[in-house]
C-alpha cells in the first residue's frame, strides 16, 4: 500500500505542521465518522495541540478542532505540506 | 387483517431486505457517503467566499494554556476548587436565612395548630414531618445548588468541558474506558439519573456500560449539600471563619477527586473482568470558546435549578418526612418502629464507623439522596427533646449528642459518595440497559465498595487509636 | 383565537452549532427538561406560540450524520422518519458550513418540510466568511435563513418562515442527490417494492438507499414501526399511536 511515495501517517506529525490527507486505512463506523468530520481525502488539516498527557492530539479540519487518539491518526495517511 | 396477512407482510419484508442485499456490495455505502461529501464540497465552493486571510485564532491561543502540558491539570483543579469555594462561601448566608425563615414560620404554624386544637398526631405528621422535611431540603439544598449550577453552566457554555475530556482522555483510555466518560461524569454533578441518559454519546456498548456503572461515584446535586454541610461542621470547625470555608472547600474537592480515582479504578477493573475489551474509536470535538451570555445563563440555570430542587422537595422530601414521622411515632410495645430498625442496624453500622440512624437514613433515602440528611435529623430529633434547628451550631450539637466524631462525619461522607444510586437513577439504568443483571450490578458494586471502604477506614482509625 | 392543532418542529444539527441556543431563544422558559450540564445529549421539548399557532419543538441530539453510526443518530433519524414532524429545522454552523451541510443533505432526502438555518452568522462575518444564501436556497430547494441565535438576529424571519411553511405557502423542491447510473439503477429497482410494502408511509427513495447500504438498525426500526402500524390498522380503524 505504502510503496508509492512518501505517504506518512498523521500521527507522525507534530503541532504546527499542515497535512494533506491521501487515504484512510480504516473501515466501518470509524471510517464514516472520520469522513463525517471532514477527514476526507484531499482535505488539508493542521496539527494543533497535544493533550497534557501526550495523547490525544487536536487537529484543525474544516474550521473545527477535532481530537483523535493515536490509534486513529496513525491510520490516516497523507503528506506533510508545510512546516511552521 | 389477520395474523396470516401479517405473516405474509413480514415475509415480503424479509424478501425485500434479501433482494437489496443481493444488489449491493461493500463499496456501495462508501460510494453513497463519498457522493454526499462531493456534493457539499461543490455547493460550498459556489456559495461560500472567504474575504480575509485567516486571522490568529483566539481559541488556539487559549487551548495552548488550558490544555498545556504544565498548566492543563493545575487549571482544571483550580477551576474545580474555585467553583466549590464560591458555592460554599456563597451558600452559607442564604442557607441560614432560609432556615431562620422556616423556623419563624413553624412557630406560627404551631400556634395555628394549637388555636384550632388540632390533635397531636396531625400536628406531628404535617408540621414535624412534612413541613420540616420539606423546609430542610429547601434550606440546605437550594442555596448551594442555585450557586453551583450557574457557575458550572457558564463554564460549559464557554466551552471548557470538552477540554477537560481532552486532558483526561489518556487516563480513561488506560482504564479501558471511553474519553467521553468525563463528559458524562460532568453531567453527573447535576444528576446521575440524567447522566445515565447522557452516556448515549458513547457509541461502544462496552464502554457505555462502564460509564453507566461508575457514574454514581460523582456526587450529584442531592449529595453535594451533604458533603458540604458535614465537612463544614466537622472538618473545618476548628479553623477561623475565613480559613474554615477554605478547609471545607478543600475537603469537598478531596471527596470529588477521590470519587474520580474510584471511577477510574472501578472502570479499570471492569474492563479487565466483566467488560473485557479494548478501547474503541474516539473522536472529540473541541468547539471554539464562546463568551456565554452571562446574565442569561445565570438566570436560566438558577431558575431551572431552584425549580428542580423545589419540585423534588415537594415530591420526595414531603412524603419521606411524613413516613419518618410515622415510623418514629408508631410504637410496638414501648419502642417505636424507627428505633427498632435503628437498633437492628446499629451493630453493623457501628462496624462501618456509622450508626443505626445513619444507615437507616441511607436506606430510606433510596428514592432520592436529598432526603438522607433530613431523615437522619428527624430520626435523631425524635429520640430526645425536640430541638428547633435555628442555626448550624444547633445542628452540630444534635450530631455530637448522638456520639458523632470526625470519623463518623468522614465515613458518612464517603458512604454518601460511594453508595448505591438513587431510585430514579436505577430506573434509568434499567431503561437504558434493559437488563436486570446490569441494573443489579449498578446497585451492588457501589454498595459493596461503600461498605468495604468505610469498614476499612473505621478499623484502621480505631486500631491506630486516632480516635 | 388560537388554533387547536399543535404543530411539531424538530431541530436537527451538528453538535456545537448553537442548536440549544436557538431552542432556548424560541421557547424561553417553556421547556420540559431541566438545563443540566451536558444538556445537548438528552432530547428536550418545549413549546411556543406564534401567529395564533401553537408549536411543540423537539431538540434532537446533535449529530454529524444520520446514517446511524451511533445511538444518538438513530434517535434523531427515527424521529424524523417515524414521528414525521411538520417542519424540520436544520441548524448549521456558518463557520464550518462544508462539514455541516452533509447533515442537511441527508435530511433533505428524508423529508420535504425543511428549513435550513445558518447560525453563528455574526461569527462568520467577523471571520470574513460570506455566504450567498439565495444561491444556497436555490441549490437546496428549501428556504435558507441566516441567524444569530445568541443575539436574536433572524429569529423573526425564522418564525415567519415556519408559519408560512405549515400553512402550505412554501413549495419546496428538496435537492435529491444523484448517485451515478449503477446505484440509481438499483434504487429504481427497489423503489416500487418499497412502495408496495409500505405505501407512502416512508420516503421510498431514502428507504431504498438505506436498504442498499445495509443499515441494519434502520431495518430493525422499520420492522418495529411497521408491526405497530399493522396493529394500528387492525384495531377497528382506530388510530392510536400509543
Amino acid at each position: 500500500m505504502m510503496d508509492s511515495t512518501k505517504l506518512v501517517p498523521l500521527s507522525n506529525c507534530s503541532p504546527g505542521q499542515k497535512f494533506k490527507i491521501v487515504q484512510l486505512e480504516l473501515i466501518g463506523t470509524m471510517r464514516y465518522r472520520l469522513l463525517d468530520l471532514g477527514f476526507v481525502p484531499g482535505a488539508v488539516i493542521s496539527v494543533q495541540q497535544k493533550s497534557p498527557l501526550g495523547d490525544p492530539t487536536a487537529f484543525r479540519v474544516n474550521n473545527t478542532m477535532i481530537a483523535l487518539r493515536e490509534e486513529e491518526s496513525s491510520k490516516i495517511f497523507g503528506e506533510v505540506i508545510e512546516n511552521d | 387483517m389477520d395474523t396470516h396477512a401479517a405473516v405474509n407482510r413480514e415475509k415480503s419484508f424479509q424478501e425485500l431486505v434479501k433482494y437489496a442485499e443481493s444488489l449491493s456490495n461493500t463499496q456501495t455505502r462508501d460510494r453513497i457517503v463519498s457522493h454526499i461529501f462531493q456534493t457539499t464540497k461543490k455547493i460550498c465552493n459556489d456559495v461560500v467566499s472567504y474575504n480575509q486571510k485567516e486571522k490568529p485564532n483566539p481559541t488556539e491561543k487559549l487551548d495552548r494554556i488550558f490544555t498545556s502540558k504544565i498548566w492543563g491539570f493545575p487549571i482544571m483543579l483550580a477551576m474545580l476548587a474555585v467553583v466549590i469555594y464560591i458555592t460554599i462561601a456563597g451558600a452559607n448566608i442564604p442557607s441560614s436565612m432560609l432556615a431562620n425563615f422556616f423556623g419563624w414560620l413553624e412557630g406560627y404554624l404551631t400556634l395555628a395548630f394549637k388555636a384550632i386544637n388540632a390533635p397531636d398526631w396531625l400536628y406531628g405528621i404535617l408540621v414535624l414531618g412534612l413541613y420540616r422535611g420539606t423546609a430542610w431540603v429547601v434550606s440546605v439544598m437550594l442555596p448551594p445548588m442555585a450557586i453551583f449550577f450557574p457557575i458550572f453552566s457558564l463554564l460549559e457554555n464557554y466551552g471548557y468541558l470538552p477540554r477537560v475530556a481532552f486532558n483526561m482522555d489518556r487516563l480513561f483510555k488506560k482504564a479501558g474506558a471511553h474519553g467521553k466518560q468525563s463528559l458524562t461524569m460532568a453531567m453527573g454533578f447535576g444528576c446521575n439519573a440524567a447522566a445515565i441518559m447522557s452516556t448515549r454519546i458513547i457509541e461502544s456498548p462496552r464502554e457505555r456500560m462502564i460509564a453507566i456503572l461508575t457514574n454514581n461515584f460523582v456526587p450529584c446535586n442531592g449529595r453535594w449539600p451533604t458533603l458540604i454541610l458535614l465537612s463544614s461542621l466537622f472538618m473545618a470547625a476548628s479553623f477561623t471563619d475565613e480559613l474554615s470555608t477554605m478547609v471545607t472547600a478543600a475537603v469537598v474537592v478531596g471527596m470529588v477527586l477521590f470519587g474520580i480515582v474510584v471511577t477510574l479504578s472501578v472502570s479499570w477493573i471492569l474492563s479487565k473482568t466483566a467488560l473485557k475489551g479494548i478501547p474503541t474509536h474516539y473522536t472529540l470535538e473541541l468547539p471554539p470558546y464562546r463568551n456565554p451570555k452571562i446574565w442569561n445563563t445565570i438566570v436560566r440555570a438558577t431558575l431551572d435549578k431552584s425549580f428542580y430542587v423545589l419540585k423534588r422537595a415537594v415530591t420526595v422530601a414531603a412524603p419521606a418526612g411524613v413516613l419518618t414521622w410515622i415510623l418514629a411515632n408508631t410504637y410496638i410495645g414501648d419502642t417505636s418502629i424507627l428505633l427498632t430498625i435503628v437498633h437492628f442496624l446499629d451493630p453493623f453500622a457501628k462496624s462501618l464507623g456509622l450508626d443505626g440512624f445513619i444507615l437507616m437514613a441511607f436506606i430510606l433515602g433510596l428514592p432520592a439522596n436529598e432526603i438522607v440528611l433530613p431523615i437522619l435529623l428527624m430520626g435523631y430529633l425524635s429520640t430526645g427533646a425536640l430541638t428547633e434547628i435555628e442555626d448550624m451550631s444547633t445542628l452540630k450539637q444534635i450530631f455530637i449528642d448522638h456520639g458523632w466524631t470526625w470519623l463518623t462525619a468522614l465515613n458518612t461522607m464517603l458512604f454518601s459518595l460511594l453508595h448505591y444510586p438513587c431510585g430514579t437513577t436505577l430506573i434509568n439504568i434499567y431503561k437504558e440497559t434493559k437488563s436486570k443483571k446490569w441494573t443489579f450490578a449498578a446497585f451492588a458494586i457501589p454498595t459493596v465498595l461503600a461498605i468495604t471502604i468505610t469498614f476499612v477506614i473505621n478499623q484502621i482509625v480505631r486500631l491506630l487509636g486516632l480516635i | 383565537m388560537t388554533e387547536d392543532k399543535e404543530w411539531r418542529i424538530a431541530l436537527a444539527g451538528n453538535p456545537n452549532t448553537g442548536k440549544s441556543t436557538l431552542f432556548n431563544a424560541l421557547t424561553g422558559l417553556r421547556q420540559h427538561t431541566g438545563n443540566w450540564p451536558g444538556k445537548t445529549v438528552v432530547h428536550a421539548e418545549g413549546s411556543f406560540t406564534y401567529n395564533d399557532k401553537t408549536y411543540k419543538i423537539i431538540d434532537l441530539p446533535g449529530t454529524y450524520s444520520l446514517l446511524s453510526n451511533s445511538a444518538d443518530e438513530e434517535v434523531a433519524r427515527d424521529f424524523i422518519i417515524f414521528e414525521k414532524p411538520d417542519v424540520t429545522i436544520v441548524v448549521l454552523d456558518a463557520t464550518a458550513l462544508e462539514r455541516n451541510l452533509n447533515l442537511a443533505l441527508q435530511v433533505l432526502e428524508m423529508t420535504d418540510q425543511v428549513i435550513v438555518c445558518i447560525n453563528l452568522i455574526d461569527e462568520a462575518r467577523k471571520k470574513g466568511i460570506e455566504i450567498n444564501k439565495s444561491l444556497l436556497s436555490k441549490k437546496l430547494g428549501v428556504p435558507v435563513l441566516t441567524i444569530s441565535a445568541r443575539n436574536g438576529e433572524g429569529i423573526d424571519e425564522l418564525l415567519k418562515t415556519i408559519d408560512l411553511m405549515v400553512n402550505g405557502k412554501i413549495k419546496t423542491n428538496p435537492l435529491k442527490l444523484q448517485y451515478g447510473p449503477d446505484i440509481e439503477e438499483k434504487i429504481a429497482k427497489l423503489i416500487p417494492l418499497v412502495t408496495k410494502l409500505f405505501g407512502t408511509e416512508y420516503p421510498a427513495r431514502w428507504v431504498a438507499l438505506r436498504l442498499l447500504d445495509g443499515d441494519h438498525s434502520l431495518l430493525d426500526a422499520l420492522k418495529r414501526d411497521y408491526h405497530s402500524s399493522v396493529r394500528r390498522m387492525t384495531a377497528n380503524g382506530y388510530s392510536c399511536s400509543c
